[in-house]
């Protein structure tokens, strides 16, 4: 952090610019100006498939930085309104001074993400957020190391293995990734360019339509870490995709005993299973005085059918930008399914439905 | 980075300030509400607020880049104004620049408060989901601190409009401003107050916030109420300190060039700057709601409302000053309060667009239309305040009258024999 930075964001300046901050006095001069706020210039966008494309990102100062695995709240501005979703970081931690990139699978009802896909144009100022997210490699990564992602669960996992790959990662590394086919699959040349590496093992497995002579089919199943060699337990194990995949991984290490080495990250927007026993009772938004029916959405859904405006970020139980204090009832996590009932808990609106009668501070 | 960061203000807590205003309901009675029958029938008030409700759902529809555009512009002329200012105030050895710093500056406080703090704290601009011009987080260049003046303006104020007993803004508590208003003896200095009043006009504000009368009165809670208090406190301290401590003291740069005086010059400045914005904003939000011909009404005969009815008390209980587009943006659009109250959370730059519609319904209608120029306004809201400063002769006028007393015990054994029967009832069924 340069030192005019932390001039500029420290307390007597605050109480100079009171009630505003320096960043709103340099936000004047250029976007890109600022103490605080992270901005970043895209440099290019590349196509990776029919819909998923990179973003190199050029960031301002403010930026501090991510470590592999990490996403970003990314924010495009479109007819004046600002539409901010998460994304993984792809990029290593090694790459070209001063850029990073995200990389997005266009989602048929995301706005941003098929803005991204179609229309974001390059030296565009994007608004972020710091990278943020647990879904991290530890200090110091052990020799035995298993990727596994799904679709475009890929994206943090690429970052995670491209900066073990520039930094010169010696333990063995195994990525285990599942696509529909060749054609849906991301970094497709990248991951050919990994697996020549001694210490890699890049295993691709087609579900729709399975490379000829394929070694592996069909879904995640324990044969297939059986063929690959790999002990879950004692393999520190990363696994990024979809939640059907992220169920039976979870299954497998809790059977085999090796759920202590499993690192998960949801990467989809969670279906909402409409359980018609649970859309019953009132959801009471407590600080805007409204009621509700429980109409078995998420409460983020039904807080925005109420007319209200919950902060959110990634809408899919990630970024931890939507969590409120539920004040009392039960509510449902839609992934997980699991319920808690705790009073004065806080919860992510965007992924836990109401069982019953809910109040929330909203 | 060790450094101690103020938590955000928590979002939606004042109140849901991006819908429009629920209508005042009596949970005992479905009495329908008497306001605008004199002016047309159930049916009429009802197709009149389907018409509102059109021409504000018009306005929301078309809210794009060029709104967005517009209040950025504001924001930019904003901050080029105070930093100009700044600049100028720091100069007191070469008096036309410090006087013009102090314009500028008195004009960039201006700027943040009416058309970016008070339009951006309505909810107006939330659409853009831009954290800058967001109701939740902004916090305006003033004492008052930004959550409680929110829920004294944009809830109770905003809905409860000219409903005497519910509106706080009748008066704030200190004048007699309308007629129907009890006078007490301290009302024989309302002119005085008020010219007092105007050059500390954003104590006031922070003040009423207080809520201290709400508090003794039993209505709102302890807790409530030292909550508003610690949050006054702070503004207060951080306002203080950064206009008539911590830029002053930077002036003391000045003293080996200039003299001693400059940081006392610097001092002075600020003070001057925020009077005048005191001076600004107390006049157009006086003239308002208070000229002679602005109604109020009896929250009997709002109960139970229809959204025409809240309407047409918007429109009947407000008053625009007319005059040119500089004159609209330093007022922050409030010269267009009727168009304000009927649309608060519509981003201001359209209220003179949607004043046409406004204007063709008060035609159709037969309806009444408050407007006048400033100097009309000052002049009624004068002429209010020393009129009706005068003891009425109506001892039911005179607020520590035996009338007026025995008439409000009369009203407090109404309610307490009404909810002694309520707690009757439940029994009776069971």
């Amino acid at each position: 952090m340069g030192i005019i930075r932390k001039a500029l964001s420290s307390r007597p300046v605050a109480s100079l610019t009171s009630p505003h901050t320096i960043d709103h006095y340099l936000d004047q001069i250029h976007p890109m100006l600022a103490a605080e706020n992270v901005r970043a210039r895209v440099v290019e966008v590349v196509q990776e498939t029919g819909d998923a494309s990179t973003v190199i990102l050029r960031p301002n100062g403010a930026w501090k930085g991510f470590t592999p695995g990490q996403h970003v709240q990314f924010g495009v501005e479109v007819d004046g309104t600002r539409r901010v979703r998460c994304f993984s970081v792809s990029s290593s931690r090694a790459a070209k001074k001063g850029t990073f990139s995200v990389s997005v699978k266009a989602h048929p009802d995301g706005y941003v993400s098929q803005f991204l896909h179609h229309e974001l144009k390059p030296r565009t100022i994007v608004y972020l957020s710091q990278a943020e997210g647990e879904f991290v490699l530890p200090r110091d990564v052990p020799d035995n190391l298993l990727l596994i992602s799904g679709g475009s669960g890929i994206t943090p996992v690429m970052s995670m293995i491209r900066t073990l790959r520039d930094t010169g990662h010696q333990g063995r590394v195994t990525f285990l990734h599942y696509a529909r086919s060749r054609d849906d699959e991301m970094f497709t040349a990248d991951l050919d360019a990994l697996a020549e590496a001694a210490n890699v093992t890049v295993m691709r497995v087609y579900t729709r339509r399975p490379a000829p002579g394929a070694e592996l089919k069909g879904r995640f199943h324990v044969d297939h870490l059986k063929h690959l060699g790999i002990d879950p337990t004692d393999t520190l194990t990363y696994v990024c995709g979809p939640a059907g995949l992220i169920a039976t991984v979870r299954d497998t290490y809790t059977e085999l005993g090796a759920a202590d080495q499993l690192r998960l990250e949801y990467f989809k927007v969670p279906s909402v299973d409409l359980d018609a026993a649970d859309a019953t009772g009132t959801l009471t938004f407590d600080d805007a005085r409204i009621e509700a029916d429980n109409s078995g959405a998420t409460i983020l859904e039904q807080a925005e059918a109420a007319g209200l405006k919950p902060e959110f970020g990634c809408r899919m139980g990630v970024c931890n930008t939507c969590v409120v204090k539920k004040n009392h009832g039960a509510v449902r996590h839609v992934i997980s399914n699991e319920i808690s009932a705790n009073t004065d808990e806080t919860i992510k609106i965007c992924v836990h439905v109401p069982v019953g009668d809910v109040n929330v501070a909203l | 980075m060790a450094k101690t960061k103020n938590a955000p203000i928590k979002p939606h807590s004042a109140s849901n300030h991006n819908a429009a205003p629920l209508s005042l309901v009596n949970t005992h009675s479905d009495k329908k509400a008497t306001i605008g029958l004199e002016y047309m029938t159930y049916e009429q008030l009802e197709e009149f607020g389907e018409e509102l409700n059109a021409v504000r759902q018009r306005v929301l529809d078309d809210l794009g880049q060029k709104d967005a555009d517009y209040i950025r512009r504001v924001i930019k002329v904003q901050k080029a104004s105070e930093v100009l200012g700044r600049i100028g105030i720091f100069m007191p050895f070469f008096p036309p620049a410090f006087i013009a710093g102090i314009l500028f500056l008195g004009l960039a406080k201006i700027l943040d408060n009416m058309e970016i703090g008070h339009n951006v704290m309505h909810g107006q601009y939330d659409w853009m989901n831009d954290p800058m011009v967001d109701a939740s987080r902004y916090e305006w260049d003033n004492i008052a601190p930004s959550k409680d003046w929110k829920h004294g303006h944009n809830y109770i104020h905003h809905t409860y409009t000219n409903i005497h007993g519910m509106d706080r803004d009748i008066g704030y508590n200190m004048f007699r401003i309308d007629e129907d208003q009890p006078w007490y003896a301290s009302h024989r200095f309302n002119l005085p107050l008020a010219f007092i009043l105007m050059l500390v006009f954003e104590w006031g504000i922070m003040y009423h916030g207080v809520e201290l009368d709400q508090y003794l009165q039993g209505k709102i809670t302890k807790e409530d109420f030292q909550g508003r208090k610690k949050r006054a406190l702070k503004k207060i301290r951080k306002q203080v300190f950064k206009d008539y401590v911590a830029w002053p003291l930077l002036g003391l740069a000045l003293v080996p060039f200039v003299g001693w005086w400059a940081p006392v010059a610097i001092l002075v400045a600020n003070i001057v700057a925020n009077v005048i914005r005191n001076v600004w904003s107390f006049i157009i939000i006086f003239c308002g709601h208070f000229p002679a011909e602005v109604q109020t009404f009896a929250e009997e005969d709002a109960q139970n409302e229809t959204r025409g009815q809240w309407y047409l008390r918007q429109l009947l209980g407000s008053a625009n000053i007319s005059g040119h587009k500089p004159f609209h943006v330093l007022t922050g659009n409030l010269s267009y309060q009727v168009e304000h109250h009927l649309f608060p959370d519509i981003p201001a730059r359209r209220y003179p667009e949607v004043a046409e519609d406004v204007k063709l319904l008060v035609e159709k209608y037969g309806l009444q239309y408050n407007t006048g120029r400033l100097s009309k306004q000052v002049a009624s809201v004068i002429r209010q305040l020393a009129k009706l400063g005068h003891k009425p002769d109506d001892p039911y006028k005179i607020g520590n009258s035996p009338e007026s007393k025995a008439l409000r015990r009369a009203k407090r054994e109404a309610a307490a024999a009404r909810r002694e029967e309520e707690a009757r009832a439940p029994q009776l069924t069971s």
